[in-house]
């Protein structure tokens, strides 16, 4: 029987597309899971609405709950309700651990403008472009340990 | 309201374009980068507010008549020096800002827009504090200032006007287009008409 447990436990499996040692569920990205007579709906938000990995996302969750056996109805909400303040305190962790500084929360970031290496954790860096491989991500150095990193750009 | 919208979706199609042709030729490699992430999201809002108002945003995207769109003719432009497309891409952030803002208690969608925005205005801002005393540079401000009012409201002008530090001057309104737009439209769609029922990647 497929429960609202047993669906949140199998998207913590699924990797997101661009950066994959993050799951969906570490991403913030799944607003909901509803389960009714064997139908899975699940609510998912976009990070940046622009990013390509989002039919992806979609395509894996769907083969993901048809291998609990049932089906998956997803909705893609274009709301405001996503902000890089959604990702949770592992998947912070994972991204770190990965060597993408993960993102500041917002009430700290557009305050202090710190930014903190992930490898060495010296706020000696800069930032070396706004703008990186993906929409969310900028490009800074790391002026203590001499390397360079990508940065998680808060949202 | 889906006039107002269909400008917006336009107006970030067309600039997202433009910016895109960028990629690879852009005078410095931050900056390829820079504009192909600046394009990749704006053509992404562009469809977002596309399927607010129809079925199938490719066809509302890709099969109109010109006369049909609705962009400002500031993102029509085919400017070929970078000094003309900071300018522009600094002038379309400021308007675009409060064009989004007003929206945004309506339309939730407009707030998450608004988000991805801030990272284009630090990048307009970045150039713009280093070329802000070039002559070139306020040179393509000055002339490109008429277009940037077309993007806004006539009751949004003043706060534009302020906002730049430019003063108010007759607008090149929306609803006319420049001669840079048939061309684009012949390039933007040429896939979707060699291939109708669909290309497959």
């Amino acid at each position: 029987m497929v429960t609202a447990e047993r669906v949140w436990a199998a998207l913590e499996e699924i990797p997101d597309p661009e950066i994959p040692v993050v799951s969906l569920v570490d991403l913030g990205v799944i607003r909901s899971v509803d389960v009714s007579n064997g139908q899975v709906h699940v609510e998912l938000t976009p990070t940046f609405l622009g990013c390509p990995a989002l039919e992806m996302m979609k395509r894996a969750l769907e083969e993901k709950v048809a291998e609990l056996g049932a089906e998956a109805e997803v909705q893609v909400v274009n709301d405001d309700s996503w902000s890089t303040d959604k990702i949770t305190a592992a998947g912070r962790e994972k991204l770190r651990a990965a060597g993408f500084a993960p993102p500041a929360p917002r009430l700290v970031q557009l305050q202090s403008q710190v930014h903190r290496c992930p490898y060495c954790g010296s706020t000696e860096t800069k930032l070396e472009n706004l703008f990186g491989p993906t929409p969310c991500r900028s490009l800074r150095y790391c002026t203590s340990c001499r390397q360079p990193f990508e940065q998680f750009k808060t949202i | 309201m889906n006039e107002l919208l269909l400008g917006l979706a336009d107006d970030e199609l067309i600039i997202g374009w433009r910016d895109s042709e960028w990629t690879g030729i852009a005078p410095m490699l931050e900056e390829d980068v820079a504009f192909s992430s600046i394009a990749q999201n704006e053509i992404g809002h562009a469809r977002a507010v596309y399927e607010l108002l129809a079925d199938d945003a490719d066809a509302l995207a890709f099969d109109r008549r010109l006369d049909e769109y609705r962009c400002a003719p500031l993102v029509e432009l085919h400017l070929l020096d970078w000094g003309h497309t900071i300018a522009r891409r600094w002038l379309y952030e400021a308007a675009d800002e409060i064009r989004i803002t007003a929206l945004m208690e309506e339309l939730p969608l407009a707030a998450k827009i608004n988000r991805e925005e801030t990272y284009h205005r630090m990048h307009a801002e970045m150039w713009h504090e280093r070329l802000r005393d070039e002559p070139h540079f306020r040179a393509a401000v000055g002339e490109l200032w008429p277009y940037a009012l077309g993007v806004v409201l006539p009751e949004q002008r003043a706060e534009l006007s302020a906002r730049v530090g430019l003063n108010e001057t007759a607008a090149v309104e929306r609803g006319t287009h420049t001669e840079a737009l048939a061309p684009l439209l012949q390039e933007m769609t040429m896939v979707r008409r060699s291939a109708p029922a669909g290309a497959q990647w």
